[in-house]
């Protein structure tokens, strides 16, 4: 589903050149879920953004479904990321001045859905993730457990075959961090393709398919439990 | 993106920040306040002026003695001082087919008394004619008698001020007054007509202009007033009174013949063009009030860039992003300039009330005007912000770099 060969992404800041990801090769499957650690700047959430079509790689090409992504114009890329992908990210990054229900809400406003479909749609998202009763509350008069559940809302409600999320527990206390975690695995195990970048070995260890990265290369990339022995016995690198 | 989502998504933008929102609503309401406000005072201006002279009569000439044309050509060698006009002049006059009536006045003023009551009144001495000329109307009593006007008579048409101070309620036709050294007859009262350009028509004593001369004791007349036989006739009056008046003065030309035409033409222009340029120095605010929408709308792009960062995310266009960002000017820029019209009326209302007599309508143009040229400035300045919006890198923005 998702095929990336000799990616390159280069910054330059001032006249230093910063390699964020040199030759990235990686294929992932329908349904996956992996995660990405790896130490700080070593190009994961630049892996990601990728992914996501947020940005474009110097060389290399990226195959999504089959398609050449490099070869999109913007606003088709968008088209993508409005129907077949769902960020989620470590600091919400929900409106501010809007409810948690109208939050929910934009992607499908951006795509000119129609309002009674809109409405039947976050309503059941609004169930589904345990909203109901601050469905009609701002951001700020939300807990982090809460905010990062409306943002999970927001990125599944047009129904995405691909969630990317970036440190999405960062920001949030071990339980409610578990608890987003819990609702993205089991958004997992209904198909969704998930992509989750990590610092904390415990979460990362949770999935499937682990890969660790260092300087913008893969270091390793592993599907533990395939293996004999159980995750927690793996040595790390 | 539906039309209405894009309006709601504007103006939920700008309630959220409303120090922001009101300082722009302000500034915009200012411009066009101050456009609709200075074109109405400027058209107010006109149509009183116009008016003013339009109630002097119709199809009017004046002739004044002296000439004030420059046409060129060499100045007279010799200071040639002009001859005055005589009351002969303007008998004369009476002989063209194209005038209708002939009204010589004589200007002065002296002081008028009756039982101990004295004032300075000025006093104008004319024909019957004068009554069709200016359209005067009596509110008692006749105009003065026709007959020869180099014929001196003793009575007197009073202002309808004038007989208030000099009689009160009492009734005034037939008593005397005493102008100058001499006793006239009140033979009729002036109607309260109101003001009259440059002259108060209550404040004011009309007799024969045979008695005015010899009141002041001069020859000479002040000028003539010439009612045309019709507006066509009006430019063959013009001829006419200028040929005869030649004939009469050994073939100078020292007249000058003004028509009520030119005139009104004359300042029509002028306060046309004073309207446009107090107009023009509103927009100016209002050129101000998008340059500083401009400056709000970067600042409020930049405040925002997590917010355009995630909209990219989620999938927005970067067409979506620009037309959310214009939508948001363009709605601020309308309100605006609604605001403006309020300001505007409420202006137009208190001037009303300070001067009753000026006569105030906001031109229609005006209102269109503020408002188009609003809604413009709001989007040709809005563009600027809602470009570098679309154009911001969504990583960037999305990380707290
Ligand atoms: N827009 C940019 N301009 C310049 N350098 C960048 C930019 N984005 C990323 N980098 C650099 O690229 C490298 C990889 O960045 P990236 O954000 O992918 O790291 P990361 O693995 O996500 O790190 P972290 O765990 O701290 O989030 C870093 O050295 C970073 O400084
Ligand atoms: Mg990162």
């Amino acid at each position: 589903m998702i095929s990336l060969s000799r990616i390159k992404r280069v910054f330059t800041v001032g006249d230093e050149e910063v390699n964020a990801l040199r030759d990235v090769d990686l294929d992932i499957d329908t349904g996956e879920y992996v995660s990405i650690m790896g130490p700080s700047g070593s190009g994961k959430s630049t892996l990601l953004n990728m992914i996501g079509l947020l940005d474009r790689p110097d060389s290399g090409t990226y195959l999504l479904e089959g398609e050449d992504m490099t070869r999109l114009d913007d606003s088709q890329q968008a088209a993508l990321r409005r129907h077949k992908i769902g960020f989620i990210f470590q600091f919400f990054h929900l409106v501010p001045r809007m409810s948690a229900a109208e939050n929910i809400e934009l992607p499908m406003m951006l795509a000119g859905m129609a309002v009674a479909e809109r409405k039947k749609r976050v309503e059941e998202a609004v169930e589904a993730f345990g909203l109901t009763d601050r469905a009609r509350h701002r951001p700020d008069q939300l807990s982090g457990g809460q905010r990062q559940r409306v943002a999970i809302a927001r990125a599944t409600i047009m129904q995405p075959h691909i969630l990317l999320a970036d440190e999405p527990t960062g920001n949030l206390d071990r339980v409610s961090g578990n608890e987003v975690i819990d609702i993205l695995e089991s958004l997992n195990r209904q198909q969704i393709t998930l992509i989750m970048v990590t610092h904390d070995p415990e979460l990362g260890r949770r999935a499937r398919r682990q890969i660790h990265m260092v300087d913008g290369r893969i270091e390793s990339d592993r599907c533990p439990s395939i293996n004999e022995k159980g995750p927690a016995e793996q040595p790390r690198e | 993106m539906k039309i209405t989502d894009i309006i709601r998504f504007a103006v939920r933008a700008s309630v959220g920040y409303p120090t922001r929102t009101l300082l722009m609503l302000l500034a915009m309401a200012i411009g066009v306040g101050s456009v609709v406000v200075l074109s109405t005072l400027g058209d107010g201006a006109r149509n009183y002026v116009i008016s003013q002279f339009s109630s002097l009569g119709t199809n009017l000439l004046i002739v004044l003695p002296g000439r004030s044309e420059t046409v060129g050509g060499p100045p007279p060698l010799l200071g040639i001082t002009p001859r005055d006009l005589t009351l002969e002049d303007a008998t004369a006059l009476l002989r063209s087919s194209y005038i209708r009536y002939v009204a010589p006045i004589t200007l002065g003023a002296a002081p008028v008394s009756r039982a101990g009551l004295e004032r300075e009144v000025t006093i104008l001495g004319s024909t019957p004619h004068l009554f069709q000329v200016r359209q005067l109307e009596m509110a008692g009593g006749r105009f003065l008698p026709e007959g020869d006007a180099s014929r001196a008579s003793a009575v007197c048409v009073l202002g309808y001020k004038i007989k208030q101070e000099l009689f009160g309620s009492t009734p005034a036709l037939g008593e005397t007054v005493r102008i100058g050294d001499w006793r006239f007859r009140v033979i009729g009262i002036l109607a309260k007509k109101g003001q009259s350009i440059g002259m108060d028509m209550g404040d004011i004593v009309i007799i024969p202009v045979a008695s005015a001369q010899a009141l002041f004791n001069s020859a000479s007349l002040f000028r003539i007033m010439i009612e045309a036989v019709d507006r066509d006739a009006i430019a063959r009056a013009k001829d006419t009174v200028v040929k005869i008046i030649r004939a009469r003065h050994d073939g100078e030309d020292d007249v000058t013949v003004i028509s009520q035409d030119a005139v009104l033409a004359t300042f029509d222009r002028i306060f046309t063009t004073l309207t446009l340029t107090v107009t023009g120095i509103g927009a100016i605010s209002i050129a101000v009030a998008g340059i500083l929408i401009m400056n709000v709308m970067l600042i409020a792009v930049s405040q925002r860039r997590a917010e355009v960062g995630l909209l990219k995310a989620i999938g927005a266009r970067n067409g979506q992003i620009i037309a959310l960002f214009l939508a948001e000017s363009a709605i601020l820029s309308i309100l605006g300039a609604a605001l403006g019209l309020l300001v505007a009326a409420a202006g137009t209302w208190g001037i009303e009330r300070a001067f009753p007599e000026f006569p105030l309508t906001m031109p229609l143009w005006s209102l269109v005007a503020g408002v188009v040229v609003s809604l413009v400035t709001g989007l040709v300045f809005g563009v600027l912000p809602a470009m570098r919006a679309a154009r911001l890198d969504p990583v960037l923005s999305l990380s707290r770099r």
